[in-house]
């Protein structure tokens, strides 16, 4: 089978950015990693893109060019970009297409998602009488996770105030002011035990990821192609606890499609996650990427407490996590959120990522999206 | 007197007799409980079923706040951003049957612990255009397991959440 591999990459600042609209994020973002990868929009021969806000986001072909290309829309909540990428280089190792694109764009109104239960097929109560809110799940995954595994209040602020320094350093980022740990346990509890500075918000924002067929990546760019080494996505099985789940079966836990895409990457990838040297989670929550490096095989339940006053994931640290600040910096367009992700990893593989640039020369990366209702991706990079 | 009704049918006894309960389904071929009731069953895929009344009381398996009024709607409390009152939910471990979500009458999180005995009861949750209270279900906690039962008596002083009538 070919192997794809990204020669470009393109991020619209995530924030808030009013009068202009997802679709317009998204054509600046194709346009940076077209560039990026030294190819015109008529060579592209097909894409892939995702968006929540956005009703036809294959429209942005009016944007860039009417050249006829396949667009393909694709929606799988909070993996959607994850999706867009795997469908980008499926096409390139099955031999479909040699030069494809994966696109991402939203812009989500302030405050938390208000949606109609019903469409998530949920019945109407739920949302009534104040149940149907996605970060009580958050709230109550960790909750359970420290009681079982000792983790600390102060270790969900340690990983926030990384984040949110992370962020500082990153010119893209939404939230860009640093917080202590002290300010962090200060800020209110939203839903305990995590506070306001604990969470991500949703905001606006788009990227992009132009791929090839590795034999051809020499007639575009010069740059160091980095490999696309895994894409994996699992919904939920039978017995998982998942987010806006009125109940859950007793006595028969099964892990969480984390897990399940988690070990179908390394296998695809013929690596293990010693191999990891720098990691993208989904930090919807601080709690969210304590629990994720574990469920991506990134270290045993409860080894967080130590690995996360060691400084262990810190830009420096022996496995950096969300180095450009993750979704607690970033903030959440859902269609773009995964492509993101893949940028930080691709700077840093390329070793192009300034003053948070990991030390040495990182060589496997990792990126893991997960969301309603009951959806992971993950895609393994190398160089 | 204030007119009850609940927040929807088929979701737990209704009227409310001495203790109410929730209203699940029994797959009849592979016997996973489910709640709220189900057509289909999710681990077997059998459209059979058969309704079951479930456990009144179990343990708290987790919790979490709501320290902030939910988006409305769908949220349809009859409070304000300004009245609202803090709330806490959970997943209760009904035994052998199901873990079922439900808000819990304690909003306290220091008061809440995992493992801890709760017990189910209604709670008037907001009140409709008319004047009618109405109620949902919720979890509070329970006495010590290892106390004796105290009576049940119906209007108690000490149970605040119970309805006080029936529509
Ligand atoms: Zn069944």
């Amino acid at each position: 089978m070919t192997e794809a591999v990204i020669i470009g990459t393109g991020l619209h600042p995530f924030g808030r950015f009013p009068g202009k609209p997802a679709m317009d994020m998204g054509a600046d973002a194709v346009r940076m990693a077209l560039a990026d990868a030294g190819v015109n929009w008529p060579q592209i021969q097909a894409g892939y893109v995702g968006s929540f806000e956005v009703a036809n986001p294959d429209a942005i072909v009016g944007r860039l060019g009417l050249t006829g290309v396949p667009l393909r829309g694709v929606f799988n909540g909070c993996a959607t970009a994850g999706t867009a990428v795997a469908m980008a280089a499926r096409a390139i190792e099955t031999g479909e297409h040699d030069l494809t694109i994966a696109i991402g764009m939203d812009k989500h109104p302030r405050g938390a998602f208000a949606a109609d239960p019903s469409v998530a097929g949920i019945p109407s109560w739920y949302g009534q009488t104040g149940l149907f809110l996605t970060t009580h799940f958050f709230g109550m995954k960790i909750n359970r996770y420290m009681h079982e595994h000792g983790i600390s209040h102060e270790t969900l602020a340690r990983v926030a105030a990384k984040n949110f320094g992370n962020a500082a350093g990153n010119e893209k980022a939404w939230r860009r002011t640093p917080l202590t740990v002290g300010e962090i346990l200060a800020s209110p509890v939203l839903n305990y035990p995590l506070r306001q500075f604990m969470y991500c918000g949703p905001d606006e924002g788009a990227a992009a990821v132009v791929m090839c067929r590795a034999d051809q990546a020499h007639k575009y760019t010069t740059s160091t192609p980095i490999r696309v080494r895994a894409t994996a996505l699992r919904s939920r099985r039978f017995g998982a606890f998942e987010v806006q789940s009125p109940s859950v079966p007793v006595g028969e836990p099964v892990p969480s499609p984390t897990v399940d895409a988690s070990r179908a990457a390394y296998e695809q990838a013929g690596i293990g996650p010693e191999d990891v040297d720098i990691a993208q989670l989904q930090d919807t929550d601080a709690g969210s990427e304590i629990i994720h490096m574990a469920e991506n095989g990134l270290c045993k339940d409860g080894e967080q407490e130590r690995l996360i006053a060691e400084g262990a994931t810190e830009i420096g640290g022996r496995l950096p996590v969300n180095t450009d600040g993750g979704l607690l910096g970033n903030g959440e367009p859902i269609g773009a959120s995964g492509l993101r992700q893949i940028h930080e990893i691709v700077l840093q593989l390329r070793g192009t990522a300034g003053t948070r640039q990991v030390p040495g020369t990182p060589r496997v990366g990792y990126t893991h999206l997960y969301g309603a209702p009951g959806v992971s991706a993950v895609t393994i990079l190398s160089t | 007197m204030m007119k009850q009704k609940p927040v929807a049918d088929g979701l737990f006894t209704w009227p409310p007799t001495t203790q109410p309960r929730l209203i699940g389904t029994e797959c009849t071929a592979c016997g996973l409980v489910s709640f709220p009731t189900e057509s289909h069953c999710v681990r077997c895929g059998s459209p059979e079923a058969k309704e079951r009344l479930l456990a009144d009381s179990g343990t708290l398996w987790t919790f979490t706040t709501q320290g902030f009024r939910p988006p409305s709607p769908p949220y349809d409390g009859s409070d304000t951003a300004a009245t609202f009152e803090p709330y806490s939910v959970g997943y209760i471990e009904l035994p052998g049957e199901v873990l079922v979500e439900a808000r819990l009458t304690e909003p306290d999180p220091e008061k809440l612990s995992i493992g801890q005995r709760m017990r189910l009861t209604l709670v008037p949750y907001t009140v409709d255009v008319d004047g009618t209270e109405v109620l949902t279900f919720a979890f509070t906690p329970a006495d010590e397991p290892n106390e004796p039962n105290e009576p049940n008596e119906p209007g108690e002083s000490d149970q605040p959440d119970e309805p006080e009538e029936q529509s």
